[in-house]
Order: structure tokens, then C-alpha cells, then sequence
């Protein structure tokens, strides 16, 4: 069913469209030959973490959203609601993280509804994993999924071709290896909150200023049983300087020698009422 | 050079049965429904995941129904199959929106959203079929 088609013979059916696959190839090969680049997706290029503590899960990740070598968002949020007890942090295309998490929250929901409990956190790691297998990493979306349900706290993490991992801490995106560094130093069973959220701050502040794809604040979720802390932002750690020295004038500055004021005389040529259609 | 571009992905693919296009009387190209042919458009998907996802449902219901006659026995799959049968002739003519609402509920669609919900919704279609043409289509008459 092509585009060029002369005639519709079967309703049209939703879901992914390749109509356009062959033509972007080709606008693409002409556009390389002419020596341009094609657009490319917004990243995130990220730091993004969590821990498992003693009463439950803390998520921590960065707010950088790059565009190629340009920073396109400098305050994005990238840990997505997914349920009341369970929140998921996203790496990869922005776009595909952002879809990604809606679609298995919105099945969540219905889930949920359907056989009237809380969800779980291993039926939204094994939704995720399914979806993101079945397009066998076409969407790339990296994410660290935790929450607290019946069964206690979890922590997974899910690679964009539907491999996942349950562990007591893990670390995803660019400044991965950085965060990691600091878990694999620090971590200890059972840590209290401060202890845990600090843990976090540290290793996504790591990632911030090692790698060039992170950058801006650090958010942490806090998820425990029947509480969330969404803290956003928890550390500003780059803030923007202020300046020091202000190069205006004063008042007064320029001494007036003369002044003349001249009147202009405007008269009324036309005057008409529009009145507005407020129906 | 860009070589993770969509260029090199199609050098790889390899022709597929799957792509048919429309045959017309007498097992020839039909030109008038489907335009001109051409070797390099038919054989090679477009994409490495067209066909896959053309596929997608009717893979999923075979394998739900194998493990169900392995489980169940053979009359679990039939009777659903039968259920399946029913509910798919409940619908409007192929080129008016039809609900599938028995269909839906039958396949749990109606507790799930995926991408089929959301993208390309064919009630927002740029194209609309031809009445005449999809009833010809639809009767095996064309």
C-alpha cells in the first residue's frame, strides 16, 4: 500500500508508517553528496541513577537535553511518572523516552484499574521490555525504572534492545561510567535517606562534570512506601553568574544645557466604530 | 560518510516473498490499481522492521494459540478462533469507520495503548478510499 497508489483498496490500518523510508534514503545520499548533514534527533546525553536504601528507591538524574554538539534544553526533566508508587529515568532520544514512558503508564493505568491493585514494578519492567524488543532498538530509549510496591522496593534497568537487569544500584547514558565510579565506591547494604540521597547527588554530579553530554541541575526522586519526594531541582550546581559590575549611567550623568519644546498640532479627519462580532 | 545511514541498511536487506504487490486478471501487475512497477520498490522492505511489524499480530495470535492447544488441548484455540470468527463480521462497510468494539474486547485491545492507537489514527487519514473500489476490493469482484 504505497502512497503512489492510484486507488485505496483496504482501510488504512494505524501504528508505524515506512511509506517514507526509500525517499528519506535518497534525499539523504543527495544530501551527503552535497556535502550538508541531515537533522539529527534530540539525546539527552545523560547521568541518570538510582539506589535501593533501606525503606525504598532513589532515583537521581541530570537536566541536559543535547542537539548534536548544542545544549537544546538546559532544565528538562527526565524522570517520567509512570505510576502513584513507580517513576522511570530516561536516556537515549528524548522523544522515544518521553513516548516510551507515557504509553506503558497509560497501560499501567489500565492495568491497574482492571484488576484494581497497585501496579507492580516488575509488570512495568516486563512491559517495557516487550515493547522495546519487539522494535528491536529502533526506539532509543535507556531507562532506569524504580518503585516500591508489595513486594518491597525494585530497581531495573532497561537497554534499547529489551535486555534488562534487577540490581542494587545502576547507572545509564553517557555519564554513566562516572556515576558508577562513585556507587562502586560508596555504596553500602541498607543506607538510610540522607545517606542514599546524597549518594545520588554526588554520582549524577560526577557525571555532570566529566562528561560533556550532562550538564545543569541534578533532580532526585525519593520513592518509599505510600510517599514520593519528587525533588526538582534538588542541586543547582551550575547556576548561571551574576555580574558583578553595572556599566549604566546614573542619572543625571549628562548636564542639560538647553531645552525647547515644540507642539504638533494633529486634527480629527475620521472617526468609525467597529463593532465586534461577540457571538 | 555516514554509514549508519538508512542507504547502507538497504544494501543489506535481502528480497522478501512478503511484499507482494496487487495481481490483477490473469496473475499480471494490475497498472491501472497499483501504478507501474518496479523490481527495486516491490522486493526489498523498506525498512528493517516493515515487515516484522506488518506481521506483528497475526505472529503474536499463532504463537497464543499453539501455546493454548499445548496447555488446553485442541478445543481451546477453536472455540476462541470461532469467537474471533463472529466478532470480526461484526463491522460497517470497509470504507466507513467501523468500532470493532467485540473485536477489541475479545483481543483485550480495549485494556492495552500502543503505538496502533496513537499514530496514523485512520479516522484522521489524508486518504479515503474509493466507496466503489473497496466494496469491489472487499467482494473479490475487482
Amino acid at each position: 500500500r504505497k502512497m503512489a497508489t492510484l486507488s485505496v483498496c483496504q482501510p488504512q490500518l494505524g501504528g508505524f508508517s515506512f511509506e517514507n523510508c526509500k525517499r528519506n534514503a535518497v534525499l539523504e545520499a543527495e544530501v551527503t553528496k552535497l556535502g550538508c548533514n541531515v537533522p539529527s534527533a534530540r539525546k539527552t546525553g545523560t547521568t541518570i541513577c538510582g539506589v535501593v536504601f533501606k525503606d525504598g528507591i532513589v532515583l537521581g538524574a541530570d537536566t541536559r537535553a543535547t542537539e548534536g554538539m548544542i545544549v537544546a534544553d538546559k532544565n528538562c526533566s527526565k524522570i517520567h511518572y509512570i505510576s502513584p508508587n513507580i517513576y522511570c529515568c530516561g536516556a537515549g532520544t528524548a522523544a522515544d523516552t518521553e513516548m516510551t514512558t507515557q504509553i506503558i503508564s497509560s497501560n499501567l493505568e489500565l492495568h491497574s484499574l482492571s484488576t484494581s491493585r497497585l501496579p507492580r514494578v516488575a509488570t512495568a519492567n516486563r512491559m517495557l521490555k516487550q515493547m522495546l524488543f519487539r522494535y528491536q532498538g529502533h526506539i532509543g530509549a535507556a531507562l532506569v525504572l524504580g518503585g516500591v510496591d508489595c513486594n518491597g522496593p525494585h530497581l531495573y534497568s532497561i537497554y534499547p534492545h529489551g535486555s534488562t537487569d534487577k540490581l542494587p544500584y545502576v547507572t545509564m547514558g553517557s555519564g554513566s561510567l562516572a556515576a558508577m565510579a562513585v556507587f562502586e565506591d560508596r555504596y553500602k547494604q541498607d543506607m538510610e535517606e540522607e545517606d542514599a540521597k546524597r549518594l545520588v547527588r554526588d554520582a549524577i554530579a560526577a557525571g555532570i562534570f566529566n562528561d560533556l553530554g550532562s550538564g545543569s541541575n541534578i533532580d532526585l526522586c525519593v520513592i518509599t512506601k505510600g510517599r514520593v519526594d519528587y525533588l526538582r531541582p534538588h542541586d543547582m550546581a551550575n547556576k548561571k553568574g551574576v555580574r558583578t559590575g553595572n556599566y549604566k549611567y546614573k542619572q543625571g550623568t549628562t548636564g542639560v544645557l538647553t531645552k525647547s519644546v515644540i507642539k504638533l498640532d494633529l486634527e480629527v479627519v475620521e472617526e468609525t466604530v467597529q463593532t465586534m462580532d461577540t457571538s | 560518510m555516514n554509514t549508519r545511514g538508512l542507504r547502507s541498511q538497504l544494501k543489506d536487506s535481502v528480497p522478501v516473498t512478503g511484499m507482494g504487490q496487487q495481481v490483477g486478471a490473469y496473475g499480471v501487475q494490475d497498472t491501472l490499481r497499483s501504478g507501474f512497477s518496479s523490481v527495486k520498490n516491490e522486493l526489498l522492505p523498506s525498512h528493517a522492521l516493515e515487515l516484522s511489524e506488518k506481521n506483528f499480530q497475526l505472529n503474536q495470535d499463532k504463537m497464543n494459540f499453539s501455546n493454548l492447544r499445548n496447555i488446553q488441548g485442541l478445543h481451546a484455540p477453536l472455540k476462541l478462533q470461532m469467537e474471533y470468527r463472529a466478532a470480526r463480521q461484526i463491522q460497517r462497510l470497509p470504507f466507513l469507520q467501523s468500532s470493532h468494539l467485540a473485536l477489541d474486547t475479545l483481543k483485550g485491545n480495549d485494556e492495552s495503548i500502543s503505538f496502533e492507537d496513537i499514530l496514523n489514527d485512520p479516522s484522521q487519514s489524508e486518504m479515503v478510499g474509493e466507496p466503489h473500489v473497496m466494496m469491489e476490493y472487499k467482494l473479490g469482484l475487482m
